[in-house]
């Protein structure tokens, strides 16, 4: 294991951040760490790099313990505030940053890859909020880092510079990093994560493979020309399952049977309700995530 | 729940892989200097603020007698204008460029890099050390075309040390405790009180009332008596060199316990 935490608590003052975290990084895996604003993502992320200090309980990582020094050539880290020197040029940035390691990556194949060399000249502050993620990421990865921790990477990218990030860390992925990603993208998760942990509230609320958790939960998910809400009883009734019906959106907890098909098509024909769309089996990460941890804006 | 894997014989062991040495840690701490000074340079304020107020100070006060020094003023404005400078680029300068620096998280992020805490510290006093020396030389060679003649030059050295320890500490103080605009205007306010009351251009005994005795005990006025002693071939200061350094002692115990990186 790359990095394992054991009932990790961070509070600050009464407010419990993280409230007894147990979570392993397996080594060169992919974590996507997802879960909605304040839900400890990040604070996690400043305790691998000994940014933060627990409270209680213990992490670990490569073995040592987060501040170790010997860490700091292994654990890259894109933090979400970027901590990019603003009046500095993009390349004397980099050069920087790769000037701390014996046996940095080479330079001109990130600058390359992330789409820099025409920025290289430019102050940080004048950078737009994409070119700065690309440049953070370069800092992170310009040591050539065993572990990889990357808070909110894709944020403010544009669809090109979405896809070259996602290339390149599924490539680090396959080169044996071990990655941790916090995103509210769960199609970025679905597609790169080999474990995804569901954190809210401070607390593990799923973990496991993104089949693992989108299979936990199938179904039918039924968009209609009205709000579903007052049939929900009479559909529960009918069909002998669970629904859960908000806004437009029927969400039907059973087997996608072709006689719960039929059930449904059935009542929607004699209640003249217009099904817009319907899709059955396996719910997407997004629903997964919402149903555990709920819809309310944070 | 937990998302814990199952240990056992499949279990992985950490392994640190084995070439992932950090630069020697002299070159980290010059990288991080040459980093800073390079900052410095590029920022007009803080050139304006470290070099061209000190020796406008120099020049004017070197030209005319406004202090009512006599002949001699360059022996008396000289020092003081170099304490000036050390207090321009350690204390304001740097409590300046280090809370903006830690309120865009670039402290955060150098904490996380093989540099880590200590090198960023070092090589903040190493940046600082270097732009003195510039400093002492643009203003120590305008003082020499308008007559200045130092008696003595090595036992300035110990004063220099000393006072820039004092200020980086006081600078480090106020970046490490204070919001970067907070910081911003308390940095310029204290350059100017201690310039007009601090003993540190104009000697205490010039100085009206209370600041006559005050003076001495703040470290802009214990730096400008020091210096003025050893480059006027006074012999060392020892009480302007105790009270440098009960400052520069006492504050950096209150950095480390105050200073929030973050």
């Amino acid at each position: 294991m790359s990095v394992v935490a054991s009932t990790l608590v961070v509070r600050y003052g009464r407010h419990e951040a993280l409230a007894g975290i147990d979570l392993t990084m397996p080594r060169g895996r992919l974590t996507a760490l997802l879960g909605p604003n304040g839900a400890g993502k990040t604070t996690f992320v400043e305790c691998i790099v000994g940014l933060r200090t627990p409270t209680e309980g213990r992490i670990e990582v490569l073995g040592r313990a987060p501040d170790d020094p010997a860490l700091r050539t292994r654990v890259g880290v894109m933090l979400q505030d970027g901590g990019l020197p603003l009046a500095a040029p993009a390349g004397q940035v980099l050069a920087h940053v790769a000037a701390m390691h014996a046996r940095p990556r080479d330079r001109g194949e990130l600058v390359e890859r992330l789409g820099l060399g025409a920025l290289l000249r430019r102050p940080v502050r004048r950078l737009s909020g994409g070119e700065r993620q690309r440049l953070a990421l370069a800092t992170a990865l310009v040591g050539r880092p065993q572990v990889l921790l990357l808070d909110e990477p894709t944020a403010g990218l544009d669809p090109q510079a979405r896809v070259a990030v996602r290339d390149l860390v599924r490539e680090l992925r396959d080169e044996g990093t071990t990655i941790l990603l916090t995103t509210h993208r769960t199609e970025e998760a679905a597609e790169l994560a080999d474990q995804v942990v569901v954190l809210d509230a401070g607390r593990v609320r799923a973990a496991g493979s993104p089949a693992e958790l989108v299979g936990q939960d199938r179904g039918l998910r039924i968009l209609l020309d009205r709000d579903p809400g007052a049939y929900r009883e009479e559909l529960e009734h009918l069909l002998r399952v669970p629904v859960v019906a908000s806004s437009r959106l029927l969400e039907v907890r059973g087997a996608p049977s072709p006689a719960l098909l039929h059930k449904v098509t059935g009542w929607a024909r004699d209640n003249d309700v217009r099904i817009l769309e319907l899709a059955a089996g396996h719910r997407s990460l997004e629903d997964v995530v919402l149903a555990l941890t709920g819809r309310e804006l944070r | 729940m937990s998302a814990t894997e199952p240990s056992g014989p499949t279990r992985q062991v950490p392994v640190l892989a084995p070439d992932h040495d950090p630069a020697p840690a002299w070159r980290r701490v010059l990288a991080q200097a040459a980093f800073e000074v390079r900052a410095l340079v590029r920022n007009g304020e803080q050139l304006l603020l470290t070099l061209v107020l000190p020796v406008l100070v120099l020049v004017v006060l070197g030209r005319t007698d406004l202090l009512g020094l006599g002949e001699d003023r360059l022996a008396v404005v000289t020092p003081g204008v170099l304490a000036l400078a050390v207090m321009s680029t350690g204390l304001t300068s740097q409590a300046i460029s280090t809370a903006f620096d830690r309120r865009a998280g670039v402290l955060r992020l150098l904490a996380t890099t093989p540099l880590g805490r200590g090198g960023l510290v070092a090589g903040k006093v190493v940046a600082v050390l270097v732009v003195e020396v510039g400093q002492v030389l643009v203003i120590g060679g305008v003082a020499v075309a308008l007559g200045w003649r130092p008696a003595q030059l090595a036992g300035s050295m110990l004063s220099l040390v000393l006072g820039t320890w004092a200020f980086v500490a006081l600078g480090l103080l106020l970046a490490g405790t204070m919001r970067a605009e907070a910081v911003l205007g308390a940095a310029n306010l204290l350059w100017i009180l201690l310039l007009v009351g601090g003993g540190i251009v104009a000697p205490a005994d010039r100085l009206p009332g209370p600041l006559a005795v005050l003076a001495p005990l703040l470290p802009s006025g214990a730096l400008g008596d020091a210096l003025r002693a050893t480059l006027g071939g006074h012999g060392l200061p020892i009480g302007a060199l105790v009270v440098l350094t009960v400052w520069a002692v006492g504050v950096s115990a209150l950095v480390a316990r105050t200073f929030r990186w973050s």
